[in-house]
């Protein structure tokens, strides 16, 4: 699958920010005045900049309000329902905390449960596509879920969560590479499936529609990069979990300096964000969609 | 609406001959011209002309070779377009109702005023029948050919989809598959009609037709009574066998 930037920046900055938004929802941290406004606004540039971000790709996006309309069958509409209740949500939470630094609990919770619900949507747009058998499989959902809830865990500075929960992270990420390296394999699509040619003999894409390439070979056969898939895994993989929790281990041995202990925890972040940016990037690249078996390439 | 119809009145499809098809491309061209001046936005094309063209197109032909294990390699030629799938997994994506299929005769069209570009139907779809259009912005797909089939300004032979009418094998079929007594329904259970990616569950309206098994020579073929024959000489005699023999004896004749 093509890797347009502006999904991978949508689904990396807003998996971000949803997941401090959650943790600001549940009172982790609870600030309150001045303190709150940063907060918010921290977390509102990651979850509206990645949205914003995301109707770049779109062909007509004066036209994306009629997205909100099919909730009943589109995991897209979800998403764009789910998250703008989710942003109102908790602008009124916040509201409250900067305005009459008062704690509306159960709508922090409502706000922290949509927050999480908005990623989980846009892990299953990606999940329900069957045509890209690395994608349609329980290990999506989990890998997104998971990566936004540790990354709300660092961001929002809780180091005891977050340390279990990058290690939890990088374990779904692992078991979505795993998982998606055999998926179009077992899947059973083949160019013999495809072309119901396979009981006579071997099938070989033997001339393609035309000299030229086209839109289906460019959005769904992009092979740039996938030899070096396993490098990129590992330096997505150090990124993303393994430096930042050295480094919050680091932070809380003691006797460290306080200037030492945030810019240790500031390179955590931006680590874990371009960690889960390499990731995401591969999450397209790898990502095999059967239409290429019609070209004989995948 | 992008919930699928629970049923359809009719189901107008197209069979596609796989032993007809010579792969001459007419209903790529045919289907390309009627289409970029008809139903929605015209189909385009970038750098037609120069080193790189691509275009859009709803229909397209490919060719495969398939290597039997005891016969001659075969050629298929294969056009492929939208299916009309009846449970189309482009149409449950969409966020906007552009994509839906029709009740009345369960054709997949898109709504070109609501389709907002986002490119998640043609994700969806296995067959690579969606194609973005890259002026446009917006999602082309077959529709086989809604404009021709019910227009009464056509003259009645005229009244079925374009690539069907200008096939000059007579490889392109198109009819009712909720008929048992239409042509199509009929081809299909005679030739033993298929689906394409069965396990996807699409479950395609368009049948394709299997190519026949082909005779083949079999004179060059070993009897089985060759064991009990004379063994055929390897060695040359007479005149050819004296030329070897002196050929040999010359200055690099030994190999």
């Amino acid at each position: 699958m093509h890797p347009a930037p502006s999904v991978i920046l949508f689904s990396t900055l807003s998996g971000l920010g949803f997941g401090l938004l959650a943790f600001l929802g549940l009172g982790m941290p609870s600030p309150t005045g001045f303190g709150a406004f940063v907060w918010f606004t921290l977390a509102y540039l990651l979850a509206v900049g990645g949205l914003i971000a995301s109707t770049f790709h779109l062909g007509h996006p004066e036209r994306a309000l009629k997205a909100f309309k099919q909730w009943r069958s589109s995991w897209l509409s979800r998403e764009g329902i789910c998250a703008v209740v989710a942003l109102l949500v908790m602008a009124v939470y916040g509201a409250a905390l900067f305005f009459a630094d008062t704690r509306i609990i159960p709508l922090g919770y409502i706000g922290a449960a949509l927050s999480i619900g908005t990623v989980f949507t846009t892990a299953m747009i990606y999940t329900q596509i069957k045509t890209v058998p690395r994608w349609h499989n329980i290990t999506t959902p989990l890998m997104f879920l998971t990566l936004c809830i540790a990354g709300g865990a660092l961001l929002s500075g809780r180091v005891g969560l977050a340390i279990p929960l990058l290690i939890l992270a990088a374990l779904a990420q692992i078991a979505h590479w795993i998982v998606g390296d055999r998926a179009l394999e077992k899947s059973g699509t083949t160019l013999a499936t495809a072309t119901g040619l396979g009981a006579r003999g071997d099938v070989r894409a033997f001339e393609p529609p035309h000299t030229g390439t086209n839109y289906l070979l460019k959005e769904f056969v992009f092979v740039i990069g996938r030899k070096h898939a396993f490098k990129l895994r590992v330096i997505a993989l150090t990124l993303m979990a393994l430096f930042p929790v050295f480094a919050l281990m680091f932070t809380i041995t003691g006797g460290l300096p306080g200037m030492l202990i945030h810019l240790l925890a500031a390179l955590a972040v931006v680590s874990h964000l371009l960690g889960v940016l390499a990731a995401r990037w591969l999450f397209f690249a790898q990502a095999e969609h059967v239409v290429g078996l019609y070209y004989g390439k995948r | 609406m992008t919930t699928l119809p629970t049923s359809t009145d009719r189901k107008l499809g197209l069979v596609i001959d796989l032993d007809t098809c010579v792969g001459c491309h007419a209903c790529v061209i045919s289907c390309k011209g009627w289409n970029t001046e008809n139903y929605g936005a015209p189909l385009s094309d970038q750098d037609p002309y120069g080193a790189a063209p691509s275009g859009t197109f709803l229909n397209r032909v490919h060719s495969y070779e398939i290597q039997p294990t005891d016969a001659p390699a075969q050629l298929v030629h294969f056009p492929k377009s939208c299916l009309h799938c009846e449970d189309a997994p482009c149409v449950t994506v969409c966020p906007t109702g552009a994509s839906y299929k029709r009740v009345e005769d369960g054709i997949v069209l898109v709504n070109e005023q609501d389709c907002i570009g986002c490119g998640l139907c043609a994700w969806a779809c296995p067959y690579g029948a969606r194609e973005m259009d890259t002026t446009e912005k917006v999602m082309k797909k077959c529709t086989l050919c809604v404009d021709r089939i019910y227009n009464e300004n056509l003259p009645e032979e005229d009244r079925e989809p374009a690539c069907v009418r200008t096939c000059p094998a007579g490889a392109r079929h198109f009819g009712d598959f909720s008929d048992p007594e239409s042509n199509v329904s009929k081809l299909t259970a005679e030739r033993g009609g298929m689906d394409l990616m069965p396990e996807m569950g699409t479950k395609p309206v368009n049948k394709y037709l299997p190519p026949r098994v082909k005779d083949r020579d079999r004179s060059e073929d070993v009897d089985i009574l060759a064991p009990f024959l004379d063994p055929i000489a390897t060695e040359p005699t007479g005149f050819l066998g004296w030329l070897d023999k002196t050929l040999t004896t010359l200055p690099g004749g030994k190999t």
